[in-house]
């Protein structure tokens, strides 16, 4: 069997274009009716309060999450790896969770996405602290569960020792994952962060697509081993650190859309990050769109929806791996 | 180019894998590695390609040691074919084959005339035409093989550095292959393979450094290096060095007791 001929760039114009059609959809549907928000006082707060900021952060976040799990896939040469690995988002959980164990969400609003940003911060020096800057992808993803595991544990401690009932429910909501009810100033704490951290995973594509020979392969083709995977797990940190402070943790988007799109950019590990880039803000922000549509689902939260799609694609997944696998 | 190393010592973990090692590798010859399984060849090339850190000695290219060489200005002058076949995603040979222009590629600057032609120059020199579309994870062993070197010549280098190019090929594709290498050579470049195939070794290659447990106990021209003695204190094998028709072949004939 032979693979078609890739347009690369054709399917990068598509992925934009849905981008596009999936962020403008955004601000215009909602429950009260379709348009930028309508006429009077009402219309204004309704699109620059609510749909604004709403599709704003899904299209960061969703383009934060494609685009880790597409440059984590590259470096770690593993089509399981996805953004939660490194332990950046296990770190944000527990600030957040923290901050709202501790009360002092209760006291300022701001201070959710702030723990979340220091338990990120937290999260990103004790891996590097693990991993080194040295070594193979090997150490990188041990250090990140070990990470992880910490940090799960600390928010069943804090979860346990919650006395107050409603501050454990917080808790669980928060750790699912909303776009709902943020305000543009939590875009903007996450926003600059998050950027930064897209920016950086953007330059390591040549990287990537050397490291598909081997290590040594990628080093004897000029690739600077010590400064990609910098520039990676820095880039996943802020982008994904930010995200996950910012809206909760929404699963499976960076592992689902690499997947799905790397067969169509032909399988290049270079070319897969734009194109994850744009499509994680496309399936988030139609996520979101489906959730406002459709009524007995407004109450759903947005990571237990993209979960909820994670799990069949998972499935078809291994009958597809199996038939291709079958003598 | 000459590649040059001179009581070379390398050490992984802080085992000696190479000790007080000298060689040449000349622009215009063909030379090769040989050695039993863990004599300290893969070791060697490494080192040689700048890839792991040397304990004392020296290795040069052109003059310089390896060390001070600019790693991107290294990558437009040395290939380094990894003996690990392993490609991670499934890229078509045109895709891999195109990987060997990135040292000579700015960054975002797509696909220039020069990089078209030095890669189709290498798919015709494999002889991979047919699987240019190809996938990788639906290519024979030996078909890789071939992909993967074609990416290494699609680097241009000066200096090709190529740790068992022939294993797993079949005997047509070992002749050919051994045939781009000397034209290779031939056009004033300079090749250090590492080989396991010692007829292929006597009959192809200019000079030969045979390896035992990481030191250089001969050096030289084919004849010299596989005698009897050097052949049975290397690999424990009694062995003859022959010419059948004009072609030099060595004969493994059973283990020495």
């Amino acid at each position: 069997m032979t693979q078609p001929a890739h347009r690369p760039l054709g399917a990068l114009a598509g992925l934009s274009l849905l981008a596009l059609i999936a962020g403008t959809l955004s601000l215009t549907i909602g429950p009260s009716g379709f348009g930028f928000g309508g006429a009077g006082e009402a219309g204004r707060l309704i699109f620059w309060e609510i749909r604004l900021p709403r599709a704003l952060l899904g299209a960061l976040v969703g383009a934060t999450l494609g685009l880790s799990g597409a440059a984590l896939q590259g470096y770690l040469r593993n089509p399981l790896a996805e953004p939660s690995l490194i332990g950046v988002s296990g770190g944000a959980a527990l600030g957040a969770v923290l901050a709202i164990h501790l009360g002092l969400s209760q006291q300022l609003a701001l201070a959710l996405p702030a723990g979340g940003l220091l338990g990120a911060s937290a999260a990103l020096l004790a891996v590097v602290a693990l991993a080194g800057l040295q070594g193979g992808p090997i150490t990188l993803i041990l250090a990140g569960l070990a990470v992880s595991a910490t940090a799960t544990a600390l928010i069943s401690l804090a979860l346990n020792l919650s006395r107050n009932p409603f501050a454990a429910i917080e808790m669980v909501f928060w750790m699912m994952g909303s776009l709902a009810d943020r305000s543009l100033t939590q875009v903007w704490l996450g926003a600059p962060l998050m950027l930064a951290g897209m920016a950086l995973l953007l330059t390591v594509g040549r990287a990537l697509d050397a490291l598909s020979l081997g290590e040594d392969a990628a080093r004897s083709l000029g690739i600077d081993a010590r400064r990609t995977r910098l520039a990676i797990v820095a880039g996943v940190a802020l982008s994904v650190g930010a995200a996950t402070a910012v809206t909760g943790v929404i699963g499976f988007v960076g592992l689902l859309v690499p997947h799905a799109l790397r067969p169509l950019i032909g399988h290049r590990p270079g070319l897969l990050l734009p194109a994850s880039l744009l499509g994680g803000a496309s399936l988030v922000l139609l996520a979101d769109i489906g959730l406002r549509l459709v009524e007995p689902w407004a109450d759903l939260r947005i990571g237990v929806l993209t979960a909820l799609l994670g799990a069949p694609f998972f499935i078809w997944l291994v009958l597809k791996t199996r038939s291709e696998l079958a003598p | 180019m000459r590649l040059a190393a001179d009581a070379l010592e390398v050490r992984l973990k802080a085992r000696h894998v190479l000790r007080g090692l000298s060689l040449v590798a000349d622009e215009g010859e063909l030379t090769a590695v040989i050695g039993a399984n863990g004599a300290g060849k893969t070791t060697l090339l490494r080192a040689l390609a700048g890839l792991i850190p040397i304990a004392a000695g020296t290795a040069l290219i052109d003059g310089r040691a390896i060390g001070q060489w600019p790693r991107a200005q290294l990558a437009r002058l040395l290939a380094y074919l990894p003996q690990e076949r392993t490609v991670s995603w499934a890229l078509s040979a045109r895709h891999i084959v195109a990987l060997g222009r990135l040292p000579h590629q700015p960054l975002g600057a797509r696909e220039s005339a020069g990089d078209r032609q030095a890669i189709a120059a290498a798919i015709a020199a494999m002889d991979i035409t047919a699987l240019t579309d190809r996938p990788v994870s639906e290519m024979s062993g030996g078909e890789k093989a071939r992909v993967l070197l074609a990416r290494a010549l699609a680097q241009q280098p000066l200096i090709l550095i190529a740790d068992e190019p022939a294993a797993g090929l079949d005997p047509a594709h070992q002749l050919q292959l051994f045939s781009h290498l000397r034209a290779f050579v031939a056009s004033g470049r300079t090749a250090l393979v590492a080989l396991h195939d010692l007829s292929l070794a006597a009959r192809f290659c200019h000079k030969l450094v045979l390896l035992n447990a990481g030191r250089a106990i001969a050096a030289g021209p084919p004849a010299e290096v596989l005698t009897f003695a050097h052949l049975s204190a290397a690999y424990g094998i009694r062995a003859q060095y022959r010419t059948i028709d004009g072609v030099a072949t060595v004969l493994p004939l059973d283990l020495l007791p």
